[in-house]
């Protein structure tokens, strides 16, 4: 399996931080980082990972469904993550939560039909302070209001 | 040694060498903290919280089984908020665990059930609906009922650590984890049912024994596997003269709890329903069911007959017959029948590793030497295939004790993931460096270690400097048995030179013999054509060349009759009748029956193996061990090294008839067609 040169580059930098011996270590970032690239984690990199860090394809496997930001299926191009874990649900999150799925018309870990947007509900993501907070791929928002939400999702919209 | 260190349990005074774990040093003055993740031999998981203790100091209760005791340590084991937390973690476990133990193939052996007894969790707060998923089926041997499992994750790792094969993980998280096979939905593993037997409840299950019976029903019986050459100690569980499970979870054999697939499940050969039940005689061509009488009578005949018209006999003894039989029938050859031509099917040269080592009583290794030596060095042979309890002792003496594992093999095998050195081929010299820098060495060597070769191997070995022993391998449950008792026309039991010339199988299946006489064997398999005037056969089925026969009589198979057999190491076990099969007669009697139809009974002697194993206690070298040890079950090896062996005997020994069948985990030569369990998981291998 062959991925950009960046990728490959981060790979290598990866399988050295660690002692000999040691490189499962970075099988989950090595997951996720293929997966930002690819999209979603297929069975291929399961395989190929595995053999770069010395596992089984069993072994990636379990470490694949413990973590729930590893994905087997496609997501969205934006993947809106609502918390709605204590903080945040004292704040409204979970009023927040069902009003980005009323506006996609879609659920948890759902796409849309263009494939634009995904939906999760997520635990906390240590963004208490500003809650209710929600997360879109790696950028945060804070304090967000269903309208805050709503002009978010049409820019994103918008951008294409 | 370090110091000892004193701790207290429970008001105690308990004294243990550093580093143990707190749930050991209890079970030294006899006190029991219950515990579901903690293995003994295992890497710690810390997963189930069974075994939760209180510690004065520790602010929190701590895992026995994770705590290395501690000079002045206070431990309180039976305290009221340690039962306390005993109940919430069974109720814990059981919140999801269905409640149906008389409809679990585990009820009445299942830890769970047990410590919910004890600790009592018998009501739960928790009113949800539990998590159901239907059962799996892993493979013809494992089955997987996922709501049962406790995630003690004891099947993962015996899996991983004990047989390096790492076919099972836990996939998901919380309330969703789950056992999850390597391949896709299925396993494709060793089948060994390691996992199921040590699953504390009943979430892993073998096809051959789920829904069969219940534990209490049975009786269990402790005898020896009759495959391979280790030699694993496997405890029939048997009911109404049926074999229903095999085990071994007393850990009292030479292999603890090791089993491979052959030992804890290919003992379904015995009721194939090709298993002949009655002696067969050729009547115009065809072999038409007899009674014994009428058999033995017409063996008998024809022998006497033979004997007085001066005409020849061959006699083809096997890897598989009892001690006993095997000196019985030689006995039988040389006296009764006045012959030399007596072989076997020899599949290592235990003879010329005697011979170079006379004298050296120390240069024998046992299965416990694999366990317990700095380093191993493998050679030839696959030995996780071929020799599973050898290749298990290896890996746990890497796992305990760090040992060095050297492998010289022709092709990769699985030892060389965790060997200090490999070579690909033959060339072991190129370790001497390595070697020499070992403070001692044991040496396995397979059939392409022979004769000269072997001689070097053993000169190579003493050039090394430092204590050596070696296990030559051989295939089957008691082919050291057969050499040791003289079943080869140059040697005598207790490798005493005949002084005579004698054919060797491949000779006396091509020569025209008046008559020849086949136990246990198949030396005409492949399609050879009978030669012999006469050909007498005793098998427990109609291989090909019992089909050639003009009489096949009917054998019991190991697990149907008492006696001793000799595993690769020389060990000596016993083994104990489980069951017995209708028609059928272990070899010693039928022998016993012949000699007596021959008149010949008093020269032989009582075809009883107590009494023949006495005859050969006092006349076999190698043979004086210990009864005691004998009769409690245990294994005691036999050391036939006094002296040279082939001195002057005027007969050559021949390593160039051996070779070894290389039988794999689910081959077990003649004897493995007729395992519907192996069978099983060939074809099921073929049809993916
Ligand atoms: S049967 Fe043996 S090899 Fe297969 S999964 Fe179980 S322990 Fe592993
Ligand atoms: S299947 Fe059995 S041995 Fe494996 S984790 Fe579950 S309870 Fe433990
Ligand atoms: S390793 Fe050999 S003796 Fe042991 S159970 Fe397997 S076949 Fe039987
Ligand atoms: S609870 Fe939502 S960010 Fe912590
Ligand atoms: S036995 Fe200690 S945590 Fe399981």
């Amino acid at each position: 399996m062959t991925f950009s040169p960046q990728l490959e580059a981060r790979f290598d930098k990866l399988l050295k931080s660690y002692p000999p011996g040691r490189q499962r270590s970075a099988m989950v970032p090595m997951l996720l980082y293929a997966q930002d690239e690819i999209g979603r984690i297929t069975d291929e990199l399961v395989n190929e990972v595995a053999t770069r860090t010395g596992c089984t394809p069993l072994q990636v496997n379990e470490v694949l469904s413990y973590y729930s930001m590893l994905h087997t299926k496609p997501l969205g191009k934006y993947h809106i993550q609502v918390c709605t874990n204590i903080s945040c649900l004292l704040r409204d999150g979970d009023k927040l939560y069902e009003h980005t799925c009323k506006k996609l018309g879609i659920g948890h870990k759902e796409v849309t039909a263009d494939g634009q947007f995904s939906v999760e509900e997520v635990e906390c993501i240590g963004a208490c302070s500003w809650a209710p907070a929600i997360q879109v791929n790696y950028d945060f928002h804070h304090h967000v209001t269903p309208e805050k939400l709503d002009q978010l999702l049409d820019g994103l919209g918008k951008k294409q | 040694m370090a110091a000892l260190i004193n701790l207290t349990i429970d008001g105690r005074a308990v004294k243990v060498p550093p580093q143990t774990l707190v749930i050991d040093a209890a079970k030294t003055v006899g006190i029991e903290i219950p515990a579901f993740c903690y293995y003994e031999g295992l890497s710690l998981a810390a997963a189930c919280r069974m075994c939760l203790v209180e510690v004065e100091k520790m602010p929190k209760m701590m895992t026995a089984c994770t705590l290395p005791v501690s000079e002045g340590m206070v431990v309180r084991t039976e305290t009221e908020q340690v039962k306390q937390a005993r109940k919430y973690t069974l109720e814990f476990l059981l919140t999801n665990h269905p409640l149906d133990c008389p409809v679990c193939d585990k009820g009445g052996e299942c830890e769970l059930q047990d410590m919910a007894f004890r600790y009592g969790a018998g009501e739960s707060r928790y009113t949800e609906e539990k998590v159901h998923t239907p059962e799996k089926q892993f493979s013809p041997v494992v089955f997987f009922d996922a709501p049962r499992c406790i995630l003690c994750f004891r099947c993962v790792r015996v899996c991983n650590e004990g047989l390096g094969v790492g076919a099972l993980g836990v996939i998901n998280r919380g309330v969703a984890s789950e056992i999850a096979p390597n391949v896709g939905d299925h396993l494709e593993c060793d089948e060994c049912g390691a996992c199921i037997d040590i699953c504390p409840v009943g979430a892993l299950t073998s096809g051959a024994y789920r829904y069969h019976t219940r534990p209490w029903e049975m009786t269990h019986t402790g005898t020896i596997c009759t495959h391979c050459g280790d030699g694993c100690k496997t405890t029939l569980g048997t009911r109404n003269d049926q074999i229903i499970r095999g085990n071994n979870r007393d850990r009292s054999g030479i292999n603890g709890e090791f089993l491979c697939i052959k030992g804890r499940y290919a003992f379904d050969f015995y009721d194939h329903p090709e298993r002949l039940q009655s002696p067969l005689l050729r009547v115009n061509g065809k072999l038409e069911e007899v009674s014994w009488a009428k058999a033995l009578q017409v063996v008998a005949q024809k022998f006497t007959q033979t004997l007085a018209d001066g005409g020849s006999f061959g006699v083809i003894g096997s890897n598989h017959t009892t001690n006993e039989e095997n000196f019985y029938l030689q006995k039988f050859a040389r006296q009764v029948l006045r012959t030399n031509h007596i072989d076997h099917h020899r599949t290592g040269d235990v003879v010329t590793l005697l011979d170079a080592l006379s004298g050296k009583t120390t240069q024998l290794a046992t299965v416990q030497d694999l366990y317990e030596r700095k380093a191993v060095l493998v050679l030839g042979a696959d030995l996780a295939l071929e020799h599973p309890l050898l290749s298990y002792q290896v890996r746990a003496n890497y796992r305990h004790h760090q040992a060095h594992v050297y492998v010289v093999t022709p092709q990769e095998v699985r030892e060389d993931k965790y060997a200090a050195a490999t070579v690909r081929g033959r060339d072991y010299e190129s370790l001497r460096d390595k070697l020499k820098a070992e403070p001692e060495l044991v040496i396995l060597f397979d059939d392409s270690y022979k004769g000269e070769d072997l001689r070097k191997l053993v000169d190579f070995a003493e050039s090394l400097a430092i204590p050596v022993k070696f296990i030559c391998l051989l295939d089957y449950a008691n082919s050291r048995g057969a050499v040791d008792m003289g079943l080869t026309p140059e040697l005598l039991p207790g490798y005493q030179p005949s002084g005579q010339p004698g054919m060797h199988v491949d000779e006396m299946i091509t020569a025209e013999l008046s008559a020849l006489w086949v136990v246990g064997a198949n030396p005409l398999k492949g399609a050879v054509q009978r030669k012999a005037g006469f050909l007498v056969v005793q098998d427990m089925f109609l291989t090909e060349t019992a089909q050639q026969a003009d009489v096949v009589l009917p054998a019991a198979s190991a697990y149907e009759k008492n006696g001793t057999v000799t595993n690769t190491s020389g060990e000596v076990q016993r083994l104990t009748r489980a069951v017995n099969t209708m028609g059928a007669k272990p070899d010693l009697e039928i022998m016993g029956f012949l000699a007596r139809d021959m008149g010949a009974a008093a020269t032989l002697g009582p075809w009883v193996p107590e009494t023949v194993f006495a005859e050969i206690r006092q006349t076999v070298r190698g043979y004086e061990i210990p009864m005691p040890v004998m009769a409690t079950g245990g294994a005691a090896q036999t050391v036939p090294v006094k002296g040279r062996i082939v001195v002057d005997s005027g007969v050559e020994f021949r390593p160039d008839l051996i070779h070894s069948d290389h039988n794999g985990l689910f081959a077990s030569g003649t004897l493995g067609r007729y395992s519907k369990v192996l069978n099983s998981v060939l074809e099921n291998r073929l049809n993916r």
